[in-house]
């Protein structure tokens, strides 16, 4: 059977894995299940499966006591409103005690195309990596969604998950063992390096493939966990190179950007650029490329940043 | 009917909860007294009556939960604690401080026998419906108490949790509405009122039982009664006095924070070594 595309269907099927491997996990919506595909796991555990209606704060403090009492609760929202509408409850119930609630972030970033700057998350990189404990992750490709799941059962604290809405790209390798906070380097190159997550990785592969035809040698990084960010591979990786990019679908105030800058401050490195979206928040839009393109969330985007620093190095 | 002499082993361990209260907040500090001293007996009767605790097992998976939403009455949470030997008595003198284990609010990552993270207002019931759906899961008999404040029933999310209970049949839950009728900053009937309490409750699919909170004989017939509810929850809406016990702070909205000058500190113990030497008659 061919691995599926979609990312959430992706996340739903690893769900019921996990589900069948633990019966510890328990499952919460606020009825978006047939969305986030969190339907899946009712079907197969509807004892172990919790419709807590339109109430996201509700459900986030609830996901909590479950925790609390030896549960591992995978909580389900748009991304927007499990990151935003809860994000009270997930500071002081879940990241104070440092809880093992999983947050699924679905739609996340423009993915929602259709339904507007309401629904679309572009900020909850910055606010989930703020809170003290939270591990952020940001896969590219339903693989690795697959493949982050059991790691993610397994993880000590809380996990907010950035789940795509659309099919993307199969990215990264089906081979290679997983685990968390590791940057995946998959593309080598000496010119620039690039580090991206979620559908911006396959866009930076795009980019680089187009600048090597140019001559250009790009290096490129799939930085699916955003936080704990592993500092010394980020490091590691900027070494070298006359360039450094860093791609992600979110707000680039605080989200991948600011945290590879983070990374190497206090050492040399290359002249530094983000692209992502420019403190603003989107729109509805007739499909996704238009609303990507429409923020300059595009391979070409990648390639121009490489160039302007490369041409300015 | 309630014995006579539970009642009043009740009554006077109130009185040391209230007065170990008044010790923490002591002389020129900040604390959180009225609404500390309202749940005198209720906590009493909680951690000394009629929850499952051992105080050599807190972390005995059977064991009863306490949540306190309203979680800066704490004190008086910390009280029951130290007088089962949970929290060592000499941090009775460090609370609010850094070096202390006693934090401003319920932390579980600092305070043995914390059960959760609360003080964010509106919270607790919503943990406290989580809890009581994981352990039913786990086939557990072990039960939820989460007290409340009635200036907190204000926050949105504490509707959310009493909508989320009665769907999922919770009846392990039990919840208690501190109604002492003052917030921070004045009356609740003036700040922000909120009419008919018992009604809502009941419109939202709760078992409501109303109480004199400071009767101990009442209160834990009421949390009996709470017990033999099957199918749905039940909250005890139990009316209080704020600053109960100490007459300077009663019904007394500067007392829901306020700071005890050395005067009011030595009023407010003398007049709880009165009532104790009363009750000590009985």
């Amino acid at each position: 059977m061919a691995p599926v595309k979609n990312l959430r269907e992706a996340y739903g099927q690893g769900l019921v894995a996990l589900g069948k491997q633990n019966r510890n996990v328990v499952a919460l919506e606020a009825d978006l299940g047939k969305s986030t595909r969190s339907i899946l796991f009712q079907a197969e555990f509807p004892e172990r499966y919790f419709e807590m209606g339109i109430a996201e704060q509700n459900m986030a403090s609830t996901a909590a006591g479950l925790a609390l009492v030896g549960k591992i609760p995978f909580m389900h929202s748009f991304a927007v409103f499990a990151s935003g509408r809860a994000f009270d409850q997930l500071r002081n119930a879940v990241c104070i005690p440092g809880l093992n609630v999983r947050i699924c972030g679905s739609s996340c970033g423009l993915s929602d195309f259709g339904d507007g700057k309401t629904h679309q998350a572009l900020e909850d990189v910055a606010i989930m990596r703020a809170l003290p404990g939270m591990t952020v992750l940001s896969p590219a490709d339903a693989i690795e969604v697959a493949k982050m799941m059991p790691c993610v059962l397994d993880w000590k604290g809380p996990v907010y998950l950035r789940i795509n809405r659309n099919d993307l790209p199969f990215v990264t390798p089906e081979s290679e063992s997983y685990h968390i906070g590791k940057v995946w380097k998959l593309r080598e190159g000496s010119d620039a390096a690039v580090f991206a997550n979620g559908i911006m990785v396959s866009r930076a592969l795009e980019a680089a493939e187009a600048l090597a035809k140019g001559g250009v040698s790009v290096r490129v990084l799939n930085v699916s966990t955003i936080k704990p960010l592993d500092r010394d591979a980020i490091i590691a990786h900027a070494q070298g190179v006359r360039a450094i990019v860093t791609a992600e679908e979110a707000n680039i105030i605080g989200g991948l950007g600011s945290a590879v800058v983070e990374a190497v401050r206090g050492v040399r490195h290359a002249p530094v650029d983000f692209v992502g979206v420019r403190d603003s928040f989107g729109a509805s839009a007739e499909n996704y490329e238009i609303l990507l393109d429409h923020y300059g969330l595009t391979a070409r985007a990648v390639t121009e940043a490489v160039q302007r620093l490369l041409a300015t190095a | 009917m309630v014995n006579q002499d539970t009642v009043n082993r009740l009554r006077r361990i109130a009185v040391q909860l209230r007065t170990d209260v008044v010790e923490m907040i002591g002389v020129g500090k900040a604390g959180h007294l009225g609404g500390s001293v309202s749940l005198g007996e209720i906590v009493a009767i909680l951690y000394f009556h009629q929850m499952r605790f051992d105080p050599k097992r807190i972390t005995d998976p059977n064991r009863d939960r306490f949540l306190l939403s309203k979680g800066h009455a704490v004190l008086i949470q910390y009280a029951a604690l130290i007088e089962h030997g949970v929290i060592p008595r000499a941090e009775i003198k460090q609370v609010k401080t850094l070096a202390g284990l006693l934090q401003g609010h319920p932390d579980m990552a600092k305070t043995p026998g914390m059960e959760a993270v609360t003080g964010s207002l509106g919270q607790g019931l919503s943990i406290g419906v989580g809890m009581a759906l994981g352990l039913r899961l786990d086939q557990r008999s072990s039960r939820v108490y989460v007290i409340m404040g009635d200036g907190e029933l204000s926050e949105g999310q504490l509707w959310e949790a009493a909508m989320a209970a009665p769907r999922f049949q919770v009846d392990n839950l039990t919840g208690i509405v501190d109604r002492n009728r003052i917030q921070a900053t004045g009356p609740t009937k003036d700040i922000f009122d909120i009419p008919n309490i018992e009604q809502k409750w009941e419109a939202f699919g709760w078992q409501v039982i109303t109480v004199n909170g400071h009767d101990v004989a009442a209160v834990i017939e009421a949390l009996e009664a709470a017990e033999k509810v099957k199918g749905r929850p039940t909250v005890i809406v139990a009316d209080t006095v704020k600053g109960k016990g100490i007459s300077f702070a009663e019904h007394n909205a500067a007392f829901h924070n306020g700071i005890m000058t050395e005067e009011q500190y030595r009023q407010a113990m003398a007049e709880l070594d009165a009532r104790r030497a009363e009750l000590e008659r009985l």
